[in-house]
């Protein structure tokens, strides 16, 4: 089992450690429903030192992240950062991750911790040209802070103006804490809020000055159950659930990251067939009707027809009332439309509604 | 971890309390802490056949669903509405929430369960 460096800081705010793909993380501190009022009332910190963090360097560096993902990286400018799939030649999809652009030459890459070795390997299967692929995972700790009072309160360990930091742009080089440290304005919640790059050995520094920092603010350590409940609310997807290696992007409705008038990438010309022909089955956001609570690989059901399955599902903290995002097919997605969910051999009544669930309030 | 002393208790955490020919039935502190904020609350329906053991309710976190054991045979006669409206009342207080009443059979199958000390040394066991 692998640990972050700030494992003895969680268990000291007694954090509930569990095994969260090979990683022993907190799924809570005090309680998911509390933890998640705060990141949207006041602010949140997370430890994600899990993910991965991949560095590309080279004259074809931009090149090889073109053909490699979805999305469109050729007006990117230095600071800014994009989010994309990355598929296989079918579509699929290996990870959703975000490209960090430092110069032409030089990105910087960061993907999920339980994709971070098969990206990894992805990435140099398919590399060519004059490019240098680097994991540099171990060499980073993840400190995430989200909420209305992220800023304020982050502001007060750095010198650097964070409201220069636009949302999705970050600064290489920033002194948080007397650490140089990457901080961009990102984050997996719907709310506004940043995510700092650190020294692995400064990581615990760093977390117990921004828990002090934030204390009047109402800043409390927020574990992976409100980071799920969080971005679920937002309608973000997580690999494994709204995206895999049966998912395309495409089915999950994030045909906005994908450029099919882009020069070639892996995975343009499936992503390009399905598109012309039509989709066969989309995501959709959907409120439960009778008692119940939706819960991801539940199957869903038109009479004795079963037309897709739950993505994820949950007790909504925000809004209150039992929600999911599911897979279905295409002729279901219209809003309004109703299905029953199997729980528990029971088939429950549901209808689809808008996605996001929750309003994002990102600082645009 | 609370444990009351005049309580009876299964080896899933569910507790009974008696009056008269009624078991009052719910889950325990450690249950509750366990699972989480408590999102939902499954109950049985009145006049419900249960055989010790039979799956009498549910209760939900927000991360997973647990099934509430019948610790005892006998007729549903009472379910606590409440907790469809309020399931974070078993959060505030777990004795205090009960999930369901089922009117006895056989008195004697509380012989079988628990009783405070022995309940302390399961969980003490567990952790």
């Amino acid at each position: 089992m692998k640990r972050t460096p700030l494992y003895e800081a969680h268990c000291k705010l007694g954090g509930k450690i569990i095994d969260f793909g090979g990683w022993e993380l907190p799924v809570q501190y005090s309680g998911i429903l509390e933890e998640h009022e705060h990141v949207r009332s006041a602010a949140g910190l997370f430890d994600v030192s899990h993910m991965g963090e991949i560095e590309v360097k080279g004259s074809d560096a931009k090149k090889f992240i073109q053909k490699l993902i979805t999305n469109d990286i050729s007006k990117m400018v230095e600071g800014q950062i994009m989010y994309s799939p990355m598929c296989y030649p079918d579509g699929g999809v290996v990870d959703d991750l975000l490209v960090y652009k430092y110069n032409e030459e030089h990105y910087f890459i960061v993907v999920n911790a339980s994709n971070s070795d098969k990206d990894y390997q992805w990435m140099k299967d398919n590399s060519e040209g004059r490019m240098e692929i680097k994991n540099l995972s171990s060499e980073y700790a993840q400190l995430a802070i989200q909420g209305p009072k992220a800023e304020f309160i982050l502001q007060k360990l750095t010198d650097v103006s964070l409201s220069d930091i636009k949302f999705y742009y970050f600064k290489p080089e920033v002194k948080v804490n007397g650490i140089n440290s990457i901080v961009s304005r990102s984050g997996y919640t719907g709310e506004d809020g940043f995510e700092i790059y650190t020294s692995p050995a400064e990581a615990t520094g760093l977390w117990d000055k921004l828990l002090e920092a934030g204390k009047d603010e109402g800043l409390v350590p927020v574990g992976l159950g409100a980071r799920d409940t969080l971005r679920f609310e937002a309608a973000l997807p997580l690999y494994g659930h709204e995206l895999s290696q049966d998912i395309n992007p495409l089915e999950a409705g994030l045909n906005k990251f994908v450029k099919l008038n882009k020069e070639d990438f892996i995975g343009k010309e499936a992503l390009l067939k399905q598109s012309k022909t039509g989709l066969t089955r989309s995501l959709v956001g959907f409120e439960m009707i009778d008692r119940g609570i939706p819960r991801a690989e539940y199957e869903i059901f038109d009479g004795s027809r079963k037309i897709g399955f739950v993505t994820t599902g949950s007790f909504s903290p925000s809004l209150k009332t039992n929600i999911g995002l599911a897979l279905v097919e295409s002729k279901y997605i219209e809003e309004g439309t109703e299905f029953e969910v199997m729980v528990r051999n029971k088939p429950l009544k549901a209808k689809v509604i808008k996605i996001p669930f929750y309003g994002k309030r990102y600082k645009k | 971890m609370k444990i009351p002393k005049e309580l009876k208790y299964s080896k899933d955490h569910e507790w009974v309390r008696l009056e008269g020919t009624k078991a009052y039935i719910g889950i325990t502190d450690y249950a509750q802490h366990a699972l989480g904020n408590i999102v939902f609350v499954e109950l049985p329906e009145n006049g419900a056949e249960m055989k010790a053991g039979d799956v009498i309710g549910v209760v939900e976190s927000v991360k997973a669903a647990s099934d509430v054991y019948s610790p005892v045979s006998g007729t549903v006669v009472d379910i606590n509405e409440e907790l469809t409206d309020a399931p974070e009342r078993i959060n505030e207080d777990a004795y205090e929430s009960w999930i369901t009443v089922v009117e006895l059979t056989d008195k004697s199958e509380l012989n079988g369960l628990l009783d405070a000390e022995a309940y302390e040394k399961l969980c003490a066991e567990e952790e």
